[in-house]
């Protein structure tokens, strides 16, 4: 619609001069340079790890379970099911609380109560992640260990996923600190395409003799459904390219984690702890061909959390 | 919900009795679970901000913020990171504030439907890359062909990340700004890109300095694609663009690996001091355009 009306303009407006020729392909020149610059990256990304996907073959790369830089063979799935289980235990995790938070800022709490707490929780977005990972590593990590770990480790100990000895790291400190992580962006969109529900949808509901829940039950949440569901995808897409805080407490090991006490790597942080070491060549090509595997992953997740929040919204 | 149909007296009725209990039982429950859930939300705030504020006041000193480290920790500082974080995010902020908000200009103001869609779509794609892949991409093409970690590479990531921030913010204010602005302006002759530059950009300059100030919030802390393109460094480093070069949230990273309790505690006076350079930022920013929010 404006930009419709800003077509309309462009023609009525005084735009025939030189300078104004100038004026606007240089502003054209550097929206353009963004589109350019992803293609780069993705560009670039493709063409170094080609070294590796052409050594081990694309299927042989991603289930290739061992990653030795002495014997130059290398296999990301340790770090494919690290990725996974750690964003999958963040989501278990978060979704639910985030939901609920997201359904009293929208629905219940006064506005002048609402405005403030998502100040607060947005803020908790704004925290450097290195910072975060500091207070993981000194802090969440040993009470986690005496705490959660050490009741789920006695009481269901011969499950494989609670197998062996919790430490103060691991996936599940990662699991963690990624949850606390992505509260703020499930919580913000989700409350905002609820506030996007029509007023009348509630009133009608109300008038009917419905209580509160009743109307977000059957009111608020079919109508912004999918847009939750994209803010859980956008949740998810940045728990699984999170690297630095994770990178601190997930334990760097090399196995394909079973128990969600395992020492263990996600994408993003065996690079992080192996880049600087890697030797020029194959070793840095299958690092990058890691690299490439997520951002294929974040970028169709983005896509598909956009399609379903813009749905929402309009 | 069928019972919904049933008359006005019948649910006044139900509600006394043991089925209308029960459902405000389930609403009461409901809200309590509710203000629960978000109460969980505000605990790790808290914990942090209160657990780093007092760490971190602990280790603050001159030293730390004049000399450069040891190997063990003792009078040692951290200026090596601190002027590093400050000079990378200075060329960082260099490079990406024109071309991020001349993007922004061209979405808003001259953009036609398909290129200006294709573009924002870029851009939000690219506000979702992990910055840890942005590094990669920044050491194949300014790290690998010099054979040299370098602190220039570790300036460009961090522009890198702040464009497409920068880009969507101004194109997301210059669009509310009034029409009947620039028609006015049209209607006393001025050229367009005058008026966009003198009218369009003047007032939309609050929100325009409200994106910036947040992506040089964010690539303040960021850490991840530092790690392979600016590497860090013991040294101090001044403007000396092709040297590797350390930041703070390097500092903090590094710091967080030693065994010595003296770096260890340094890493927690950095840690305060880069949260608290960027919660001010954000505090300042967002509370500014919270309180216009509510004025208007």
């Amino acid at each position: 619609m404006t930009v419709a009306g800003r077509t309309v303009q462009l023609r009525a407006g005084p735009n025939s001069g030189r300078s104004d020729r100038v004026f606007r392909r240089a502003t054209a020149a550097f929206a353009v340079a963004v589109l350019v610059l992803l293609i780069a990256i993705a560009f670039q990304l493709v063409v170094d790890s080609r070294e590796a996907f052409q050594a081990f073959g694309i299927v042989g790369f991603v289930t290739g379970v061992i990653w030795d830089p002495v014997k130059d063979i290398y296999g990301a799935w340790p770090y494919i099911v690290g990725t996974l289980y750690s964003s999958a235990i963040a989501l278990i995790l978060a979704t639910p609380i985030a939901i609920m938070a997201a359904i009293y800022l929208a629905e219940w709490a006064p506005l002048r109560l609402a405005a403030p707490l998502t100040f607060v929780i947005e803020l908790l977005a704004a925290i450097p992640s290195v910072v975060i990972g500091l207070w993981g590593i000194y802090v969440l990590g040993p009470i986690l260990r005496d705490t959660v770990g050490a009741a789920l480790s006695s009481a269901f100990g011969a499950i494989p996923v609670f197998a062996g000895i919790p430490s103060a790291t691991g996936l599940y400190v990662a699991g963690v600190i990624l949850a606390i992580m992505i509260l703020p962006t499930i919580i913000s969109i989700s409350r905002e395409v609820m506030t996007a529900v029509p007023q009348s949808q509630r009133e009608a509901m109300l008038a009917l003799g419905a209580t509160k829940w009743e109307t977000v039950r059957h009111a608020v949440l079919p109508a912004a459904r999918s847009g939750m569901i994209g803010a859980v995808i956008l949740g998810l897409g940045r728990a699984l390219g999170e690297t630095m805080a994770v990178t601190m407490v997930i334990g760097n090991g090399q196995d394909v984690p079973t128990s969600v006490f395992a020492q263990a790597n996600t994408i993003a942080s065996k690079i992080a702890t192996t880049f600087n070491e890697a030797a020029i060549g194959l070793n840095t090509s299958a690092l990058i061909a890691l690299g490439l595997i997520l951002l294929v992953i974040t970028i169709l997740l983005n896509i598909a959390a956009r399609l379903l929040v813009g749905h929402t919204a309009h | 919900m069928s019972g919904s149909l049933t008359p006005a007296v019948d649910r006044r009725a139900t509600l006394t009795s043991g089925l209308g209990g029960r459902r405000t039982a389930v609403d009461r429950l409901m809200r309590g679970l509710a203000v629960a859930c978000t109460a969980i939300c505000i605990v790790p705030l808290v914990a942090i901000l209160l657990y780093v504020t007092v760490q971190g006041i602990k280790g603050l000193s001159v030293d730390l913020l004049t000399k450069p480290p040891t190997t063990l920790g003792e009078g040692g500082g951290a200026v090596n990171s601190i002027l590093g974080t400050i000079q990378m995010v200075g060329l960082a902020s260099l490079l990406a504030i024109p071309l991020g908000v001349l993007a922004g200009v061209y979405l808003s103001e001259y953009a036609s439907g398909r290129v200006a869609r294709t573009v924002r779509f870029a851009g939000d794609v690219m506000v979702g890359i992990p910055s840890i892949l942005i590094g990669v991409f920044v050491f194949t093409i300014l790290v690998l062909p010099f054979g040299q970690y370098n602190a220039f590479a570790g300036a460009v990531s961090l522009a890198v990340i702040m464009i497409p921030v920068i880009m969507r913010t101004t194109e997301e204010i210059l669009v509310l700004v009034p029409d009947a602005l620039r028609e006015a302006s049209y209607a006393l002759g001025i050229r367009r890109y005058r008026t966009i530059l003198t009218i369009v950009i003047r007032t939309g300059l609050a929100g325009i300095l409200t994106g910036v100030m947040l992506a040089v919030a964010r690539a303040a802390g960021e850490t991840a694609p530092l790690i392979m393109t600016a590497l860090g460094s013991r040294l101090v480093n001044v403007f000396q663009w092709g040297q590797p070069m350390d930041a703070m949230s390097l500092f903090v990273y590094n710091g967080s690996r030693s065994p010595y309790p003296a770096v260890q505690e340094q890493a927690w006076a950095v840690a305060f001091l880069l949260l608290l350079f960027v919660l001010v930022i954000n505090v300042i920013v967002r509370a500014r355009s919270w309180g216009q929010k509510m004025s208007s």
